[in-house]
């Protein structure tokens, strides 16, 4: 009988990724045998240098493969704004939106009050020393509009005297129609209309 | 299969697994109560599934002991009337944060679950809402079982001149009778009982005393539990508007 033990470990790796489970992870390793050349090989010499290379960067907590990301190196994007995210996965978000063109600061999470997330836990201090050192002028709240994102959101805002502190808009999303939208974000959005 | 239904506020919505959340609130019928909500990261669900929100619940469950799962129907959202507003989104953490801590799990208390609506209704309104917090922290305290007794001296019996409030007891304490103990006791904020100004520096001196009544009493008869620091912030956020 073939020893498939390497693959079974494969699988079962694969299985605890986001998305998959248990059946969808055999089917992309099948996949990825069958495809040996083009694909599972590349991938585990990608994931191996993803491996040993990738770490936060030190300043803004962006994932990268250098100690200082592409984003904060870029002596373009140092216009003074700052844009606070809770999560990489938001960082890349606003990235795809290609608006944006200052640089960003990562969290790694919101104030809890009920999972004993203080201010300690987050990259809070690291945010007040890039406002003294790089010359900012607007921080830009990007976070969720939930009760843990605005409770961080207005907590930051009182650590930052004489800076402009901006947040993102809350209220009805580009091509939403008002039937659809849950009570709150209507009320959001009319208290936060404007003049047309 | 075990069911009912009832209606609750939520406490706290933590994410489990991919696309479900387990929810914690506080029910009218069934007191403090979790269960999984499938479903409940989705768009659909969670703009309602925020602390604060007054829900209806279905909960199932194959036996009393399991954790259960919810289906839940959105009475009221109270998010996009706190989101922009300080002293509310501290208020609410608070207020959910102190449930979650102190309410044992499943044991129904409907006079503080009323109070506690009432409360929340009340957010956004920052006139009276510091003042309906601390009558509510000394609904908390009374419906836990660590009431405090204001109405007179418990040395002399009088109701004149009370000043005073004994940390071991509870009980309101004339000046008179205070004497030399006064140092060692707490002092009574007339807005605790009913009278004087309910400005901020009359609410923060009543609040420390309730605060002091809940950590040192309530949650200390809990065990190893802590005060939430989300009741700390609301405390620092009414220092600095008064």
């Amino acid at each position: 009988m073939a020893d498939t033990r390497d693959i079974d470990q494969l699988i079962d790796l694969m299985a605890r990724l986001p998305g998959l489970g248990p059946r969808s992870a055999r089917r992309a390793v099948l996949h990825l045998i069958k495809k040996r050349g083009q694909l599972l090989l590349p991938l585990a010499e990608a994931m191996h240098r993803v491996g040993t290379s990738a770490r936060e960067c030190l300043n803004c907590g962006n994932i990268g493969t250098t100690d200082i990301c592409d984003i904060c190196r870029n002596e373009n994007r140092a216009n003074g704004q700052i844009c606070v995210v809770e999560d990489v996965a938001d960082l890349w978000a606003m990235e795809r939106s290609q608006v944006f063109k200052g640089r960003f600061h990562i969290l790694g999470g919101t104030l809890s009050a009920l999972d004993a997330v203080g201010p300690e836990d987050l990259r809070i201090p690291k945010l007040i020393d890039r406002i003294a050192t790089e010359q900012v002028t607007e921080v830009i709240l990007a976070l969720g509009a939930t009760v843990d994102g605005q409770t961080t959101a207005h907590y930051i805002a009182d650590q930052l005297p004489g800076v402009t502190v901006t947040s993102l808009a809350q209220g009805v999303p580009v091509g939403g129609e008002l039937d659809y939208l849950d009570d709150g974000t209507i009320t959001a959005a009319l208290r936060a209309r404007r003049a047309f | 299969m075990i069911e009912w239904r009832d209606e609750g506020a939520l406490l706290a919505v933590r994410p489990h697994g991919e696309t479900s959340v387990i929810v914690e609130a506080f029910t009218l019928q069934h007191g403090r109560h979790s269960g999984v909500v499938r479903g409940g990261i989705g768009r659909k669900l969670s703009p309602f599934l925020q602390p604060g929100g007054q829900v209806e619940l279905v909960w199932k469950a194959r036996l009393e002991d399991h954790l259960g799962a919810f289906a839940v129907e959105p009475i009221r959202s109270r998010t996009a009337v706190v989101l922009s507003n300080k002293l509310a989104l501290a208020g609410l953490n608070a207020v959910a944060s102190l449930l979650s801590q102190v309410l044992p799990e499943r044991e129904a208390h409907p006079p503080l679950y009323d109070r506690t609506i009432t409360l929340l209704d009340l957010l956004g309104e920052g006139e009276v809402w510091p003042l309906a917090y601390l009558q509510w922290e000394l609904a908390l305290l009374e419906e836990l079982g660590f009431a405090l007794d204001l109405t007179q001296c418990a040395v002399t019996g009088t109701t004149e001149d009370l000043a005073y409030i004994s940390p071991k007891t509870g009980r309101a304490v004339s000046r008179a009778a205070a004497g030399v103990w006064a140092e060692r006791l707490l002092p009574l904020a007339p807005v605790l009982i009913g009278e004087g100004d309910a400005g901020g520096p009359e609410i923060a001196t009543a609040l420390a005393v309730t605060g002091y009544f809940i950590e040192h009493r309530l949650i200390k008869s809990l065990g190893d539990r802590t005060m939430p620091a989300a009741r700390a912030r609301l405390l620092a956020v009414l220092e600095r508007q008064s």
